[in-house]
């Protein structure tokens, strides 16, 4: 039943442009965007802990892929090649990265995006000897809107179904202690590689999707580190660990940071700090684990059916 | 009895301390085998060298027959050996059933659905456990913990249970409780290597012990000649009180 009722919700999204108007439809977009973004992002990080700040070398690389290929190739194999692109960078990535525990991982990283940038800048600058590209592709605002639902919905079902996996168990026993996963039987560098390959395509194909709404594009257009950050700042205040958590935590923020950045475009980073540091010490397991604590102080019931819900 | 494990000169050297050297031990299936000797002989390091945790530098694993030389922890265990922790270790942020619940979904028999369930339950049952399992793990008490622990180990039906330190930080009642059982266990028929320093449990459960000292194995025989083996005595208590 709760399945049948997600296609009129799907449908009522999809209507949405129709009543916005143009700049109501661009802020879709970056809403539909952030949502999978997020989505995708936590299904690896949030039952694994292994915090993940190359968000936006994923999501730049899908841009530029379009950026490259718009001409060349029809649309639909572009993203095709987009996709290839960003999984095999992950797998590349993972296999060399994903024995880094904590810290190191995060910077790791944080260092992969700049590591990307500088390279595809050197490329264009010493070989193609073009930095910035045109894409000239036929899509409305509206039709990137309709890509990145229909991304944004496989996505979370995708993710719900993982949860309910052999997989996610794995990823959650991971995320609790890697040794006793190793002894239990769970082959650790295998389920980590699949769920970050399978996480930064989905994050590579965000990127492209995204990319005709910029017209132009060059590096430090697409691989700006605050996609990386919103990306981390947006999953923790909603919840990592949950499947609606992603969701919304970017809604409200995604809101909050249009506002501001309109509001106050000097002190965008700084409100955008201080922003990350009240979510951590205010929320640090996200806001609906927040409120369902609230909520059982309320019916003095015990405090072990959250974790119960957040499996389910 | 078939052989179950066996260890040919095993070695493991960090650095310049050999905390296992050439260890040769013959294991053979349904047999309880109370691993002993003085703090730092080797015996942990021992037990993470047959579960997978360490790598020998030098010597061979056969678990079944089967040359486990230098494998993985998960292929070890899905060859059929589960441990428990020294430190007990625990998935604190899971549930109780969630936790028994890993090693039969991803051990040797993979279990998944029905299945589970029911193993889950069984597993819950043996140690006492059934009506917390939806408890989260990190609400338990030490006791409780360990006996989580045990149920996580057999939950893999595992042919070869290594048990490091199991009974220790129990109190008398705990204690007691403990062994009883263990030696339910042993009825099943389960293969068991046991590190203690309890010796009375050592003489309650095991027939046979090995000791270490040093990295190297001293004796390895009947409990009741081992205990009185003048070298094992030496060992424990040093060469003037022997």
């Amino acid at each position: 039943m709760r399945y049948l009722l997600a296609i009129p919700a799907l449908a009522a999204l999809a209507a949405l442009p129709m009543v916005f108007g143009d700049y109501g439809t661009g802020l879709l977009v970056g809403l539909a965007g952030y949502v999978t973004l997020v989505t995708s992002w936590a299904m690896f990080s949030g039952p694994t802990r292994y915090i993940s700040l190359a968000t936006v070398a994923f999501f730049g690389v899908g841009a530029y892929t379009v950026a490259v290929l718009n001409e060349v190739l029809p649309y639909p194999l572009v993203l095709l090649c987009a996709a290839g692109i960003g999984a095999t960078m992950a797998l590349l990535v993972g296999l060399s990265t994903l024995r880094l525990a904590g810290i190191y991982f995060v910077i790791f990283s944080f260092g992969l995006a700049e590591l990307v940038r500088q390279l595809i800048t050197w490329f264009e600058v010493n070989v193609t000897g073009t930095l910035g590209r045109y894409i000239f592709l036929d899509l409305e605002a509206k039709h990137i809107y309709w890509q990145l639902l229909a991304l944004g919905a496989a996505t979370l079902v995708l993710s719900a179904w993982i949860r309910r996996s052999r997989l996610g168990l794995a990823l959650r026993v991971i995320g609790d202690d890697e040794t006793v996963a190793a002894h239990s039987g769970i082959n650790l560098a295998r389920t980590k590689l699949v769920l970050f390959v399978v996480s930064a395509t989905i994050i590579t194909l965000v990127g492209a999707i995204q990319a005709p709404r910029w017209v132009y594009v060059e590096p430090s257009i697409v691989f700006n580190p605050t996609v990386s950050f919103l990306t981390v700042i947006m999953a923790l205040l909603g919840g990592a660990t949950r499947l609606w958590g992603p969701l919304c935590g970017a809604v409200p923020l995604f809101l909050l940071f249009e506002w501001l950045s309109a509001r106050f475009p000097d002190h965008f980073s700084i409100l955008l700090g201080l922003m990350f540091m009240a979510v951590v010490y205010a929320l640090p397991d996200g806001v609906l684990a927040a409120i369902e604590k609230v909520r059982h102080r309320g019916n003095g019931t015990s405090a072990t059916k959250p974790a119960k819900e957040a499996s389910a | 009895m078939s052989v179950l494990l066996e260890t040919q000169g095993l070695t493991k050297r960090f650095g310049g301390l050999t905390a296992v050297n050439g260890v040769s031990l013959t294991v053979r299936r349904g047999e309880v085998l109370g691993l002993l000797g003085p703090n730092g002989s080797g015996k942990t390091t021992l037990m993470n060298l047959i579960s997978g945790a360490l790598k020998s530098s030098e010597g061979a694993l056969l678990i079944n027959g089967k040359d486990m030389t230098g494998s993985a922890p998960h292929r070890i265990a899905k060859a059929g050996v589960a441990r428990t922790f020294q430190l007990v270790k625990i998935l604190p942020s899971l549930t109780l059933e969630e936790n028994v619940m890993v090693p039969a979904a991803f051990g040797p028999e993979g279990l998944w659905g029905r299945a589970l369930k029911v193993q889950v339950a069984e597993c819950l049952d043996m140690v006492g456990l059934t009506s917390r399992a939806g408890q989260q793990a990190s609400e338990l008490t030490y006791i409780d913990q360990k006996r989580l622990e045990l149920a996580r180990a057999l939950a893999s039906a595992p042919k070869l249970l290594l048990l490091d330190e199991w009974l220790a930080g129990l109190n008398p009642t705990e204690l007691h409780e403990g062994i009883r059982l263990i030696r339910e266990l042993e009825q099943t028929g389960i293969t068991i290597i046991m590190v203690e320093h309890i010796m009375d449990a050592v003489r309650a459960l095991c027939p046979r012990c090995a000791v270490m000292n040093s990295g190297t194995l001293i004796a390895d025989g009947p409990t009741v000649e081992v205990l009185s083996d003048p070298h094992v005595v030496a060992a424990y208590l040093g060469e003037e009180d022997a």
